[in-house]
């Protein structure tokens, strides 16, 4: 069981470096739906005795984050006629390495919080730098479509943290966090839709002209 | 079930029935007064009951808040505001049902006026019946929230628009000061819950500062000056069943507050009867000045509101006075001429609400100067109006005698006995009283002479005609309570019995004021009744006298100006109150705006007055833009990136982790 | 024994007017109307017909019917000399003063009733002015109240003994003086509204009833001779410690003339003030009340 949890680990911190380096949005779509499975997964196996309540969350992360998402968001790319994410505020070079050092931050950072015992500071700090890849996402892109794609790393990098810290996290707070995910990515997808039926882009960074 | 239980549920239900039936105009105001008559059916028993016996009725909710079980306590403080909300509730929504049936174009609007018209009810009875600080503040917040959808009823029009905006704005403010109070209230006890409040264990400074927080915060709501100003918007701005409920019962809502926080921090000190009777003299004087500078009927009435805010608090004052020094003649007849007034106020106050909107409904305009000879056209709304207009000038023998006769008593009694320091606010209350007496008068003698009287002044004042029967019997009804509260007096002071025991110290005994206040009630009662019956005599011998003499009617004397518009020749009512607003116009700063002529020969000129509220133009105009304009310095932090504000998240974030971690937090 | 003053008053109120009006006269150097003249009005106008506006509308009709009901019930409330008032209770000056001003309500109600540009003015007025002279009332009241003790309009002016004179000369000098001149306010005398003449401009209570003839003018002329009875009743209440000898009502009555005499003196001697000038004499009144109130309690 250790080596398959080492196994998404590292798929973990492929996939956040993955999206930090590209600009190919299509690529992106996907290897945030990889992610999604890959996290779905966790609680398959074994960090905490598994019952169907684990089997039923885990199979509906996994039919969300790796199934509608990508549709989702690869039919806005399609209406949308974006290929790239072109300049971004941040170059692509320098997210890298601002991602390789945050996660040798989160790890520091993880191996200083005072945890019980059985649980494990690669997760929690894997988690932390997955949340903080998604903000850097955020930050950094000028698409509507990049910073939903930062947003759901975000929420993953969130539930990848609840999952290896908590106990006995109640089934409705879970789903409501997923609930929560598919909500506001829906209601994203329309926006996007719509802003670039009105302004013929979803450059966010023009958007600036609807301030009050 | 408790009958507590269904006085909360079934104006509710009557309400969502209203809103999902709201095509229909007539059926969701049948919905919401079945909802409100039914709260009326279920308040009967308890109310009455508690008000006779003077013990509480308590129940507790099946649902449980964030800090415990909902309990529902009725006292009989409480029972005594209830009376007005249980039922001028159903009166004005009968009222309000027959009135708005004219208004075609706000169709959908209708249901959803009838919603929040319950919804407001509901709020001010679990306002009354709670005794924990969190559910007052939201039933607070349910019930300052409802009125703000009904003054926008008339969504089209900018100043309803802006008047609702204005009384967000300020019930706001006074809440964010309530809420204050209840947080700071609740340190001296373990929870919110109000008899877990101990203030024997809060410094004097603490206290002095919560009173402060509790008069300001309630202040808001009851329309004391100077912090009265969204008074005159938003009533005038309301159709008028939603003026008469909210300035005849929701204000006192605001002194019921008042009266609660007092009892809550641990009786009155007399620097806070001091307060009191200071915001009374000032709302009450400066009220009627500005109510007499105004032409709109409904703004006048709104000042006039404001101004009986004051006289409630002079009352008050003069009772908690008596309180603090020991006196239960001057504490009984202060409080009780405050608390009647309350009762009484939201009789005549709801009723000359209630004319003003058969008005408008007749005539279109409420300009004063715009009306005239309604009386022959309208009899029964002007009837009722003068009953109302004579009880709010606190003419005997109605009703508004009854009340300043007892705060005037107890003021009178307190100077006699009380030292120079104790004494000066009684004898401003004295001078106060008369003085705003007089003034009322003299503006109400203004409204209706002018409205009502001599001969109209424009088309649509002489072509009004009668009002439905739904409008006018709600207002015959309280016009007959008027008189009967006025001559039988004596019955109707039984009513605070109790409520003012909850309000006296367990030293100061209620009962021989209560006795003396009794028997000089009765006198008075019989002596209105005397006024009655000797004007009737007279009015008999006068009969007879006329029918052996001629008696013709010729137009009056003119000086030869009657031709061709005899209308024209008559008084104004800015002419009538100029002599006022003219030696008062320092404190009103009315504008003028007018060519006088300065030719031989006639020619076209015309002269506009108003006065805007001083307090709106000088103080808080003023304060608010300043406060805008010092924002506005911030404006560079508002560029609309998203990424840029997401970062100052990020960053705040990171901070506070690298602290956390190296361990200087 | 209270229906004595009753009776008397009933009686003998039209009598001031009367005097008032003669002083006046023999102090412009001529003989004036006999002393009965005011008797004689009322029977002569009793007689007359009737002549309404045609745009009133019922207020009118109303005006002297609730005057003379109110006088009439005031005038159980006033004592008179050693005589105590019929109906007499703890607070009863506030009843009388609402009394009255429910009479002035009416009253300016009936002016502005008739669609006449000069009662409206004199309806104007007289709001303003009554508005003013209403603190000074109650204050000087108050004033009375804290000397001696009583709270009723009886107890207070029959309480005032001569050590109360001795004592406490000045206070009851300005409370005198207040209640002189919100008399001569309430009563339509000059300096305040000068009752004879009939120039539109210049009225104040004289206009508001121009348009009532016959009998409606009649009662409102007995109405306002109660009143000018009434408040002369309590000046001269003041002004005489009570006693209860026989003698005092003759002594008492007496001093009302007098009263009545000093009255059409000072309507002789000044002139009428400007109409802006007369706040500022009511509210001098009501300083003179507070003055008196000042000076009792820094005893």
């Amino acid at each position: 069981m250790l080596t398959l949890m080492s196994l998404l680990l590292f798929l973990l911190v492929l996939t956040n470096l993955t999206l930090l380096g590209s600009s190919r949005l299509a690529f992106c779509i996907r290897t945030v739906a990889v992610q999604g499975v890959v996290l779905g997964c966790i609680p398959l196996i074994g960090l905490h005795p598994f019952t169907l309540q684990h089997g039923l969350l885990s199979l509906s992360a996994v039919v969300l984050k790796g199934g509608v998402f990508p549709w989702l968001l690869l039919r806005s790319l399609r209406v949308a006629r974006v290929k790239r994410e072109v300049e971004p505020f941040i170059g692509f070079s320098v997210s890298l390495s601002i991602g390789f050092f945050v996660l040798i931050g989160s790890v520091v950072f993880a191996s200083r919080l005072p945890l019980a015992g059985h649980h494990n500071h690669l997760i929690i700090a894997l988690a932390i730098f997955t949340m903080v890849t998604g903000l850097l996402l955020l930050i950094s892109r000028r698409k509507a479509l990049s910073m939903v794609l930062g947003y759901l790393v975000l929420e993953n990098g969130i539930y990848c943290l609840g999952a290896a810290v908590a106990d006995h996290i109640p089934m409705v707070v879970e789903f409501g966090v997923l609930l929560d995910v598919w909500v506001a990515v829906f209601g994203m997808g329309i926006a996007m839709y719509q802003i670039n039926r009105e302004f013929d882009h979803t450059d966010v960074d023009r958007l600036t002209e609807l301030r009050g | 079930m408790s009958p507590l239980f269904w006085l909360l549920i079934l104006p509710f239900i009557g309400g969502l029935a209203a809103l999902l039936d709201g095509r229909s105009k007539t059926r969701s105001a049948l919905w919401a007064l079945a909802g409100l008559t039914g709260a009326l059916l279920s308040a009967a028993k308890p109310v009455f009951m508690v008000l006779v016996s003077g013990n509480n009725i308590a129940a507790a909710l099946p649902w449980s808040m964030v800090a415990g079980p909902l309990e529902l306590v009725l006292d009989p403080l409480s029972a005594f505001f209830l009376l007005p909300v249980v039922v001028l509730g159903p009166l004005f929504a009968l009222y309000g049902g027959a009135y708005m049936r004219h208004y075609r174009q706000e169709g959908h609007w209708h249901g959803i006026h009838w919603f929040f018209y319950n919804l407001l009810a509901v709020g001010m009875i679990l306002v009354l019946l709670t005794r924990n600080g969190l559910s007052f503040m939201v039933a607070w917040e349910v019930m300052s929230l409802a009125p703000f959808f009904l003054v926008l009823f008339h969504d089209r029009e900018k100043t309803a628009r802006h008047a609702a905006w204005i009384y967000l704005v300020a019930g706001h403010l006074g809440g964010i000061l309530l809420l204050l109070f209840f947080l700071l209230l609740g340190t001296s006890g373990h929870s919110l819950d109000f008899v877990t409040f101990q203030p024997q264990l809060l410094s004097p400074g603490l206290r002095h500062l919560l009173f402060a927080l509790a008069f300001i915060g309630f202040g808001v709501k009851a329309g004391i000056l100077p912090v009265h100003v969204w008074l005159p918007e938003a009533h005038p701005a309301a159709p008028s069943h939603v003026s008469a409920y909210m300035s005849g019962v929701m204000i006192k809502m605001g002194i019921y507050g008042i009266l609660r926080s007092i009892q809550l921090l641990g009786g009155p000190v007399f620097a806070w009867g001091m307060v009191l009777v200071l915001a009374g003299v000032s709302s009450g004087v400066l009220g009627v000045l500005f109510a007499l500078a105004q032409h709109d009927l409904k703004r006048l009435l709104a000042y006039h509101s404001v101004e009986n805010i004051g006289i409630i608090l002079l009352g008050l004052g003069v009772g908690m006075i008596g309180i603090s020094l020991g006196r239960p003649v001057v504490a009984v007849f202060g409080l009780a001429g405050g608390l009647l007034h309350v009762l009484n106020h939201s009789i005549f106050k709801g009723m000359l609400f209630l004319g003003a909107g058969s008005i408008q409904q007749q005539c279109t305009s409420l300009e004063i100067d715009e009306l005239g000879g309604l009386k022959k056209r309208m009899p029964i709304t002007a009837l009722c109006f003068l009953i109302g207009s004579a009880a709010i000038c606190g003419l005997p023998p109605l009703n508004g005698f009854i009340s300043e006769f007892l705060i005037y008593f107890g003021a009178f009694q307190g100077q006699t006995v009380a030292s120079a320091a104790a004494a000066w606010p009684l004898l401003l209350t004295l001078a106060g009283l008369a003085l705003i007496g007089g003034l009322a008068a003299a503006c109400f003698v203004k409204a209706c002479g002018i409205i009502f009287l001599g001969s109209p002044r424009s088309t649509p004042a002489a072509k009004a005609g009668e009002t439905g029967p739904a409008m006018y019997l709600p207002m015959l009804v309280l016009a007959a309570a008027c008189c009967g509260i006025g001559l039988a007096a004596p019955y109707f002071f039984d009513l605070v019995r109790y409520p003012l025991a909850v309000l006296l110290p367990a030293s100061l005994s209620p009962s021989p004021p209560f006795v003396g206040a009794v028997g000089r009630l009765t006198i008075i009662s019989l002596v209105g009744g005397g006024v009655i019956i000797l004007s009737l005599g007279t009015a008999l011998i006068r009969f007879f006298l006329l029918r052996q003499r001629t008696v013709c009617r010729q137009p009056t004397w003119g000086c030869g100006y009657l031709y061709p518009d005899a209308a024209r020749m008559q008084y104004t009512a800015s002419s009538f109150a100029r002599s006022i607003t003219l030696f008062f116009d320092t404190i009103l700063h009315s504008r003028v705006e007018g060519a006088v002529p300065g030719e031989f020969f006639p020619a076209r000129i015309g002269l506009h007055s108003s006065t805007p509220d001083p307090l709106t133009r000088f103080c808080f105009t003023p304060l608010f833009s300043g406060i805008a304009k010092f924002l506005g310095l911030l404006r560079w932090m508002q560029h609309g990136r998203v990424q840029l504000y997401i970062l100052y998240i990020v960053a705040t974030l990171f901070l506070l982790l690298t602290a956390l971690a190296g361990g200087w937090l | 024994m209270s229906l004595v003053t009753v009776l008397l008053t009933l009686s003998l109120a039209p009598l001031m007017p009367g005097v008032i009006n003669r002083s006046k006269a023999v102090f412009a150097g001529r003989r004036g109307a006999p002393l009965l003249q005011p008797y004689f009005d009322l029977g002569r106008l009793l007689q007359k017909g009737v002549v309404y506006s045609d745009v009133s509308s019922g207020m009118v009709q109303l005006v002297p019917v609730v005057n003379v009901a109110l006088f009439l019930c005031c005038i159980l409330l006033v004592p008179l000399g050693s005589l105590p008032a019929l109906v007499h209770f703890q607070g009863d000056f506030v009843l009388l003063a609402y009394l009255m001003g429910l009479g002035r309500f009416v009253t300016m109600l009936g002016a502005l009733d008739t669609g006449s540009s000069f009662e409206g003015m004199g309806a104007s007025r007289e709001a303003f002015f009554a508005a003013l002279a209403e603190p000074a009332f109650f204050l000087a009241m108050a004033g009375l109240a804290k000397m001696t003790g009583a709270l009723s309009l009886t107890g207070m002016l029959q309480q005032i003994t001569v050590e109360h004179w001795l004592h406490a000369a000045p206070s009851l000098l300005l409370i005198l003086v207040a209640l002189f001149l919100v008399f001569l306010a309430e009563n339509a005398r000059i300096p305040v509204d000068d009752p004879t003449t009939h120039l539109e401009l210049t009225m104040i209570h004289e206009v508001m009833i121009l348009d009532h003839s016959g009998p409606d003018l009649a009662m409102i002329e007995y109405a306002a001779a109660l009143k000018i009875w009434l408040m002369a009743a309590i000046i001269t209440s003041v002004l005489v410690p009570s006693g209860s000898s026989p003698l005092w009502l003759p002594f008492f009555l007496l001093l009302m003339v007098i009263l009545g005499v000093l009255v059409g003196l000072v309507e002789s001697s000044m002139a009428r003030l400007r109409l802006i000038r007369v706040p500022q004499l009511l509210i001098g009144a009501g300083v003179f009340a507070g003055l008196a109130l000042f000076l009792e309690f820094a005893q």
